[in-house]
């Protein structure tokens, strides 16, 4: 079953991308500008839980690229999306993506005068994964949801991961 | 608050005593907490403040700030957030918990903010804060529950530093109340969202999650958040807004726009 990978880059306040976009079970892709090829197809690696996930941190490519390990899936690589045109300027960003994961953000084109090395966060980028997963092959290490009662708790998602990573 | 507690910690002080210690701290902080403001206790300052029994004034000064924080969240969310809410008996009672939620983890975080080389993630029923010390360590990989199958994840969100929280139904017999229509909200089923600090962003979760179809415009209003709205439908709308101080090109940068993120809302 093929795997569509949304992606946006979050509150990064000098490189303003604004998605919002809605999505369907059978959207489209969709980027400000351009699109970006889908994941491979294939499963994720189920490593263990834990810190080892090699979530992007979206920092600019001056900087560093991916942090973290990538996973172990075989088939890696690079996605050059298109330029946004922000109301800040120019934005290209490519994305390394391994076994269906973003590995790797790195800003091709950004608004110049901007100062981004204030302005960058360390927020998320959030990776949409249209098909749900479970936790295992997820490497998730919370699980943020409505609030649970203690009953409720004993068959979240987040119990699972506190038990796996007793 | 009957919610579970999990703490995540990696480096320096994961695994000793001191790293042990701040998480007693943080439990006991968390616990203070409830004391002071649940409103399932008759007991608490909260209960015996909304049956009249006390005044604000003979409480702890951290009650005035919460219901400050909270009559603010009512302002900027245009009467949708409240901090007035029916009871288990229909009755409209005092009820700060959209605000303490976030507003105790951030508390009882402090603690392990002292733990040096220490990464932490901490979660209270699924809102949480999160730090990452190193910049070469992982994100904190967090999973956004499936608001219509909570064995599943719908999205991950990779945070290196911030707070996560998530309004919604999924497992609450009780409803969230639209404060403008005394109704539930209809056509959303979750909020997420990502801020610099876990009040505002349990405040605007729980906000956005009470304005139903208008959930995701206004997020758009709010500076410096990440958000995943998932509809009733199941389709999502996700969004991000620069912080405020960020005027653009050529611009001044304010106080606000500061690496690392600032630890409240501007």
């Amino acid at each position: 079953m093929k795997r569509i990978v949304l992606w946006f880059l979050s509150t990064v306040s000098a490189v303003v991308l604004l998605f919002g976009y809605h999505t369907s079970t059978s959207s489209q892709l969709a980027t400000a500008s351009g699109s970006v090829g889908p994941a491979p197809t294939g499963t994720t690696t189920s490593g263990g839980g834990g810190d080892g996930g090699g979530g992007a941190t979206g920092t600019p490519a001056k900087r560093r690229s991916a942090a973290g390990t990538a996973p172990k899936a075989a088939t890696t690589h690079t996605v050059t999306g298109g330029v946004a045109q922000t109301q800040w300027g120019p934005v290209q960003l490519s994305l390394t993506v391994a076994g269906g994961k973003v590995t790797a953000v790195h800003v091709l084109q950004r608004p110049s005068g901007s100062s981004m090395d204030d302005q960058i966060n360390s927020y998320a980028l959030p990776v949409l994964i249209q098909e749900t997963l479970s936790a295992q092959s997820a490497q998730i290490d919370m699980v943020s949801g409505a609030t649970v009662t203690s009953g409720g708790y004993l068959q979240s998602l987040q119990s699972a991961l506190d038990q796996a990573n007793l | 608050m009957g919610m579970p507690i999990s703490l995540a910690l990696r480096g320096r002080h994961a695994a000793d005593a001191a790293g042990r210690a701040a998480w007693g701290e943080a439990m006991a902080t968390l616990h203070d907490v409830d004391r002071v403001f649940s409103t399932y206790r008759r007991t608490s300052f909260v209960s015996r403040l909304d049956r009249g029994e006390v005044a604000l004034a003979d409480g702890p000064p951290e009650v005035a700030e919460v219901l400050a924080l909270g009559e603010r969240a009512a302002r900027e969310s245009y009467g949708a957030f409240r901090t007035r809410l029916p009871g288990p008996d229909g009755r409209e009672r005092l009820d700060p918990s959209g605000v303490v939620k976030g507003w105790a983890v951030e508390r009882a975080a402090r603690w392990l903010r002292a733990l040096e080389g220490t990464d932490f993630a901490l979660s209270a029923g699924g809102d949480m804060v999160v730090r990452t010390l190193d910049p070469a360590s992982p994100a904190w990989r967090i999973g956004i529950e499936d608001p219509h199958d909570p064995r599943r994840v719908v999205a991950v969100l990779p945070v290196r530093t911030g707070a996560v929280a998530t309004s919604g139904t999924a497992h609450r017999g009780e409803h969230l109340v639209d404060g403008r229509t005394g109704r539930a909200p209809e056509g959303v089923a979750s909020v997420s969202v990502v801020a610099s600090s876990l009040t505002w962003a349990d405040i605007d979760a729980t906000a956005a999650y009470a304005l139903g179809p208008e959930a995701a415009d206004w997020l758009r209003t709010r500076p410096g958040r990440t958000a995943l709205v998932v509809w009733a439908d199941g389709t999502t709308t996700s969004l991000a807004v620069p912080d405020r101080g960020y005027a653009g090109p050529g611009r001044p940068v304010s106080r606000c726009a500061s690496s690392p993120p600032p630890a409240r809302a501007c």
